[in-house]
């Protein structure tokens, strides 16, 4: 049963039989090796008890090493030194220590234990669901030359330029972080609330949702600024880029 | 050490891949290196005729690739240079006689005897353009300072990477440095910038050229004409040395010019 690292928390919820309280001390393994975690409490009470948890894994845990956690406990050096003496009976190597506790880190450097970096865990990655916030798109890194195209049926990040005679059809928005001089389509399955972003905004046709336009007619650019086009009022707008802009 | 196959395209038709390849060849040639052309334009040669050789095919790279002959028997040797040849197209069939594997082949066996094999291309994008990059270690993009030129170029260059040929080097041909000082005639930097490959050369307009194809004598025999001396500039650079490029691309752009280009034409 999977369960989660929280802090262990005095609270008043009474048990039913089937909860039980967080435990002190923790055996994970991981791809690195053991991972031990060591809440709060007494010393050498948690210290008993991951001897006797030890024991009981016998040679499962031969030749192991472990990575120890014990949060902001303060621990001395002849603390540090006990428990791999203690680690060493089960022939298990202390690896790195993790602690937010100075003293602790500096005891265990001083015995030349690794201080490790707190480990991220990300939430377990499930499919982002589409919400307001989030929604899928597809990035891609180079420029688009003439006669290539993208369709996709969510958003369209590119990171170059897109060039005359390129054209690019998306289901959602389209930014283009370099000189859009080609053809786009936002929004093209139906969303006029698509938006199209990009450094140099000179499409040879724009279109979002079922609404179209072209670049004005100039002979030369009029400056290079960072623009956004949307549906406004029943037309396609650029607009130079601000944050309320792009919304 | 087997040469190096480059093949000289550009999409657009009429900007200069057979005048590029016709003079390469024999600049190349004049460097003392062996050189054979392959015209790939099957159905509408024309680099027999600009090199003069027309009236001695007997031989086409149809019949080589049909078994009709050997290679060495449809290689055509320049009059005046021994190590220049040229393996004709035929006139009198269309592309979809010869595949691309057949080109590679050919390539192949020519890199054995020769420094360099310059493949002229046909215009477009279809079969005489797959055949004619197929045996290629190289490509070279030919363009003109003109917006459709340059947009084939672009699209040639996309379908170049594609096949895993790129980047390719670019040569720009029937450049008017008067017209590009008054901003009537595409910018050279501009059109690096836009195409964003590596400059091979630029080539100056030069009337001789048309006089020259018309004789059939190329116009890199006259290193003092202008465009004479574009061709030997880029066969020196595809040897590995480094050539500045001719004025024509020093042409400081003056204040005048600049600040049209900001506020637009008026």
């Amino acid at each position: 049963m999977a369960q989660q690292a929280t802090d262990n928390e005095q609270g008043s919820v009474s048990l039913s039989p089937l909860e039980r309280p967080e435990p002190r001390v923790k055996i994970k393994g991981t791809r690195k090796g053991l991972s031990v975690t060591l809440g709060e409490g007494d010393w050498q009470e948690l210290l008993n008890e991951l001897d006797q948890r030890l024991g009981q894994g016998q040679a499962f845990f031969y030749d192991s090493q472990v990575n120890l956690q014990i949060g902001p406990r303060d621990m001395a050096q002849s603390e540090v030194e006990a428990l791999i003496h203690m680690l060493a009976g089960h022939r298990i190597e202390l690896a790195s220590l993790q602690t937010t506790s100075r003293a602790s880190g500096e005891a265990a450097q001083a015995l030349g234990i690794r201080l490790a970096l707190p480990e991220v865990t990300l939430a377990p990655s499930e499919p982002r669901a589409a919400t307001e916030d989030w929604s899928e798109g597809v990035l891609l890194r180079r420029t688009l030359r003439s006669g290539q195209s993208i369709q996709e049926s969510g958003h369209v990040l590119v990171i170059g330029d897109v060039n005359p005679g390129a054209e690019i059809t998306a289901g959602g928005d389209v930014v283009v972080w370099g000189k859009l001089r080609g053809m786009v389509h936002a929004g093209a399955l139906g969303n006029s609330a698509a938006i199209v972003c990009a450094l140099e905004l000179r499409p040879t046709q724009l279109r979002i949702g079922s609404y179209i336009a072209t670049s004005p007619e100039e002979t030369a650019s009029t400056g290079t600024r960072p623009e956004v086009a949307s549906v406004i009022d029943g037309q396609i707008v650029a607009r130079p880029w601000s944050n309320r802009a792009g919304q | 050490m087997p040469g190096r196959a480059i093949t000289i395209t550009s999409g657009k038709g009429g900007v200069g891949k057979t005048t590029v390849t016709a003079n390469l060849a024999v600049a190349l040639a004049l460097l003392g290196r062996h050189v054979t052309a392959v015209d790939t334009d099957i159905g509408l040669r024309n680099l027999d005729l600009v090199l003069g050789m027309e009236s001695r095919i007997i031989y086409d790279i149809v019949d080589v690739v049909e078994g009709n002959c050997h290679l060495y028997q449809a290689l055509i040797r320049d009059k005046r240079l021994p190590g220049l040849h040229l393996l004709p197209a035929s006139q009198t069939h269309d592309k979809a006689v010869i595949a691309p594997e057949d080109m590679a082949a050919i390539c192949q066996e020519l890199k054995n005897d020769n420094d360099f094999v310059l493949i002229d291309c046909p215009a477009g994008i279809e079969q005489g353009f797959r055949n004619a990059v197929a045996g290629a270690d190289e490509v070279v993009i030919v363009t003109t300072p003109e917006v459709a030129s340059v947009r084939s170029a672009d699209r040639i260059i996309g379908l170049i990477e594609t096949i895993g040929k790129g980047p390719g080097k670019l040569v720009i041909n029937r450049i008017k440095p008067a017209m590009v000082k008054r901003g009537d005639m595409l910018d050279t930097f501009d059109l690096i910038e836009f195409l964003a490959i590596d400059l091979l050369g630029v080539i100056p307009e030069d009337e001789n050229i048309l006089v020259s194809a018309n004789k059939g004598i190329p116009l890199a025999y006259e290193a003092d004409t202008r465009a004479g001396q574009a061709f030997h500039n880029i066969a020196h650079r595809l040897l590995g040395e480094e050539v500045p490029f001719m004025p024509i691309l020093d042409q400081p752009k003056n204040l005048l010019t600049r600040l049209r280009r900001i506020f637009g034409r008026g």
